[in-house]
């Protein structure tokens, strides 16, 4: 039997790729390729180092921009044949290192597929390019009165694709769903060159359902040219309710009572006070200052509908010890009160010369011990940390400052994250609720899995990529690596996976 | 209440070991459902219970032999339902059989499917390992979403103990509209109110009649009800009507004559007729067509094809041939390799959902 078929052997170590010759790959896929498709200069390569997870960077062998799927074939043809690592790319605005590139791989970025197929206005869906923007799509479907409803707050530069990979969400999914809920059809091709249709254009596909596989994959499965998506109709009217507390605690209980109260609201934010002073001196939203925690409740539909929900949102923060209600009275308002949470990464950046997001997700009534956790911590660490949470869903983003150039400052920032992240699991939560593992969160995983489950998400894997060549070493530790993380970090004096070897 | 995980676990190892099929199997409610059971029964309904409910988290963690029946009352008695509204097809529905069929009922087209609202699942795979995916929480990308993917498997790659699903609050109003019209002035129709922002919840077309389910605040029903027009059905009398639906106790369901089959065509929303022999009910705003027809399975399936879907012989097919649409070489491979991957003793409901698989 050929060992490096079996995905269960593969899943034990990382794979060496170190013997890939890149001369050999550079004219294997140059007979594939036209012209200004193929990149392997240094300074062409630079722009291709990192994605929006800055610290880690690695430049790759060789950048392939393909333009059709009979290329993205012939390229993956060409790697499984070598033997070559491919890292799909889209917009790298991925915030966990999905799309940070082999040292010994091709890039295989889907700028080029940036076109809107066909949107079909009547059955409510689009067939769309991987490499298209999120943002583009809604303003294509616009005119019909639809949108795309998966909103990420990277949604002007981040790509389909990359939605796709990660099963991105935005401030909307508590009521309209994460990207798994609005994508019905993905094609794709496989590292051995198959194109391969997963999903269908109507509500299901026979078979396993290959789509939720997929959806999440972090470019592990297979690489995504082309995407059906849902649209929604445009409520005919949004308006959004800012609360403010005196105590962080009371804003997380407030979230809970309108979940109890029977509501789905479209959206439900909260920010801590330094994350709304970050953003005030930033956007000035209006928020206010003095209050320990804002929450932003935001109700879609008709007006009457409307109308009768922000009514039954006023009670309950009113009863939840609210100090503050407002509620917009116009759009732009309404974007007003918006503009401070959307603003939050980018306010970090100005406060703090780099800033490093957590993307935990916890339940929602344990929000307040989070919330305590994470000062002691930052007194742990000696580094500030701003909170803003997707609250309804209990998807938290703290964001922790740092400065790289300090010496220390980042690892410092790794470890406090490294705890976030823990916490969060022991919590009975995630360590990522959409921005994906990617390399970030490798060794976490070690945390959230047992080496069963591990072992089968490498199975997984084997079925649609048996030899591992698709971005190799990203969201599924090694049983060696969490064996060597598990030396480093042990919890309650229990060493995970003791019968593996250790170096 | 009890946990039979132990249990479960010994019984799958030794099955393996001994390569003994076993045939996974909750109230029998959807026997029917698939190409032929095999094996040994391995009853389900031991492992019963609610792990945990949490209605402001919106999630019931529940162990499979629970009857449908016991936790969908459950959560009603907090104003919440699963949304998906599962067929139970008898009395005796067990969760786990639920969640493997990965049947949906009326609300699916607007509220999602089953796969939508499973949030994690614990499963004995076929080495007879325990193995825990998702969680609990409603944002979750650690790992590959393999919860979603047991949903519908149909028990081939593993046997669910427990599943973790989402809850959402039951609407405070409804009411249900009739209209005439036919197939396709019916389908249009549909498809135009789906591009608005209404409240619809369900729908259904058959013999000239169209119904139309608005679910959602009291405001919004009434004011969609005023611009829709309609008649108005008692609320008794539209209790029954998709309760018969989704049982698929209506005379529609309850009369498929001998040597004609019960087909489950799955559609885009908008596409045309079918215009296949037979007598048509049509669900989910256009995307769910039934059929009752004797023409062959052949036609059926290469017509539906052309229209971008696929057809499932639902009831009263020979189930030792093709029950789903057959799949595409490199989808089947991959198909068989992910079953090699949780089963690799082939034990589990062998060749329930393809042959081989
Ligand atoms: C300021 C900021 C705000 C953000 N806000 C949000 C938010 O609100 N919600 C949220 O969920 N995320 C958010 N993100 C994270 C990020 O934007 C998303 O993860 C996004 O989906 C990544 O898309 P991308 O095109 O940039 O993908 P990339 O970063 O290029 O790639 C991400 C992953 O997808 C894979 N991939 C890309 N294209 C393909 C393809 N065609 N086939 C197969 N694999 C592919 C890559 O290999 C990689 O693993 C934010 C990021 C930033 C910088």
């Amino acid at each position: 039997m050929n060992i490096a078929a079996d995905p269960v052997v593969l899943g034990e170590q990382e794979a060496d790729f170190s013997s890939v010759d890149k001369a050999r790959v550079v004219e294997a896929l140059a007979r594939v390729l036209p012209a200004g498709a193929l990149m392997y200069d240094a300074e062409d390569l630079r722009p291709y180092e990192c994605d929006g997870l800055s610290a880690y960077r690695q430049m790759p062998m060789v950048v392939v921009l393909p333009m059709t799927e009979e290329q993205v074939v012939a390229v993956l043809k060409v790697c499984s044949e070598i033997g070559v690592p491919v890292v799909a790319r889209g917009a790298g605005t991925g915030l966990s290192g999905g799309a940070l590139p082999h040292k010994f791989g091709v890039v295989l970025s889907l700028a080029r597929f940036n076109r809107i197929l066909h949107l079909d206005a009547h059955a409510r869906t689009a067939v769309v390019q991987p490499g298209v923007r999120n943002l583009a799509i809604s303003e294509a479907a616009s005119p019909h009165g639809l949108y795309y409803a998966p909103d990420p707050s990277s949604q002007i530069a981040c790509t389909i694709g990359g939605n796709v990979a990660e099963n991105s969400g935005g401030v909307h999914c508590l009521k309209y769903g994460l990207t798994v809920h609005n994508v019905l059809r993905v094609r794709g091709v496989t590292i051995d060159g198959e194109v391969v249709e997963i999903g269908n254009h109507g509500l299901d596909a026979p078979g396993y359902d290959l789509l939720a596989l997929m959806i999440g994959s972090e470019g592990m499965l297979a690489v995504v040219t082309e995407v059906t998506v849902r649209l929604t109709p445009k409520p005919q009217l949004a308006q959004c309710v800012l609360a403010a507390f005196d105590d962080v605690i009371k804003a997380g209980e407030a979230v809970a009572e309108i979940i109890a109260a029977g509501i789905i609201p479209a959206g439900l934010e909260m920010m801590d006070q330094p994350a709304t002073a970050a953003v005030e001196q930033f956007v000035h939203a209006g928020y206010p200052l003095d209050a320990k925690a804002i929450l932003l409740c935001e109700s879609d539909g008709t007006p009457e509908e409307v109308a009768e929900e922000i009514e039954r949102v006023r009670a309950v923060l009113e009863a939840s010890g609210a100090t503050e209600i407002r509620v917009s009275r116009d759009e732009a308002e309404r974007m007003k009160f918006w503009a401070g949470r959307k603003a939050a990464f980018p306010a970090a950046g100005r406060i703090s010369p780099d800033y490093y997001c957590m993307d935990g997700t916890i339940p929602r009534k344990r929000l307040g011990e989070m919330l305590e956790a994470i000062q002691e911590m930052e007194g742990k660490h000696g580094l500030r940390c701003i909170n803003v949470f997707h609250a309804g869903d209990g998807n938290l983003h703290p964001l922790i400052l740092f400065d790289a150039n300090q010496e220390g400052e980042l690892e410092r920032a790794e470890a406090f994250g490294a705890d976030i992240l823990e916490l969060s699991v022991a919590l009975g939560g995630t360590i990522t609720g959409e921005h994906g593992v990617g390399i970030e969160k490798i060794n976490q995983m070690c945390s959230q899995f047992t080496r069963p489950e591990l072992t089968m998400f490498f199975r997984v894997k084997g079925a649609f990529d048996a030899r591992g060549l698709l971005n190799p070493g990203k969201a599924i530790p090694t049983l060696n690596r969490c064996a060597e993380y598990g030396r480093m970090r042990v919890s309650n004096g229990h060493v995970p996976y003791p019968d593996i070897p250790r170096f | 209440m009890s946990d039979l995980t132990e249990q479960w676990r010994e019984r799958v190892r030794a099955a393996a070991e001994a390569g003994t099929p076993q045939q996974v199997r909750g109230g029998g409610t959807k026997d029917f459902y698939g190409r032929t059971p095999a094996g040994e029964v391995f009853d389900t309904r031991g492992h019963t219970g609610v792990v945990s409910y949490e209605p402001t988290e919106l999630v019931v963690t529940v162990r499979a032999g629970t009857p449908l029946a016991e936790l969908e009352a459950l959560v009603a008695e907090r104003g919440q339902m699963l949304a998906f509204e599962p067929p139970h097809f008898g009395a005796g529905a067990t969760v786990g059989g639920c969640v493997a069929t990965g049947l949906s009922g009326p609300r699916r087209a607007t509220a999602g499917a089953l796969r939508d609202f499973v949030l994690g699942v614990r499963i004995v795979d076929g080495r007879g390992e325990v193995l825990s995916f998702g969680g609990q929480v409603m944002k979750n990308v650690a790992g590959y979403d393999v919860s979603r993917a047991i949903a519908g498997s149909l028990g081939t790659l593993g046997v669910i103990l427990d599943v973790s699903l989402k809850v959402l609050p039951r609407p405070v109003a409804e009411t249900t509209l009739r209209f005439a019209l036919g197939e396709k002035e019916a389908i249009e129709r549909l498809n135009d109110w789906g591009g608005q922002p209404l409240p619809v919840s369900a729908s259904s077309w058959a013999d000239g009649a169209l119904h139309l389910r608005l679910s959602g605040a009291e405001a919004a029903v009434r004011a969609a009800e005023r611009k829709l027009g309609g008649e108005v059905l008692a609320d008794d009398v539209a209790a029954d009507l998709w309760q018969d639906i989704r049982e698929q106790t209506d005379g529609y369901f309850a009369n498929v004559a001998p040597g004609e089959v019960l087909w489950r065509l799955s559609l885009p929303s908008s596409a045309a007729p079918v215009k296949l022999a037979g007598r048509q009910l049509i669900e989910w705003g256009g995307a769910l067509r039934w059929l009752r027809s004797d023409a062959p399975a052949a036609t059926i399936r290469d017509r539906v094809a052309a229209l971008g879907g696929h057809a499932t012989a639902f009831r009263g097919f020979d189930r030792a041939g093709d029950v789903f649409q057959p799949l595409p070489a490199p989808v089947m491979a991959i198909h068989r390799r992910l079953k090699q991957a949780f089963d690799p003793a082939g034990i589990l409901n062998p060749g329930r959902l393809y042959d081989g698989i």
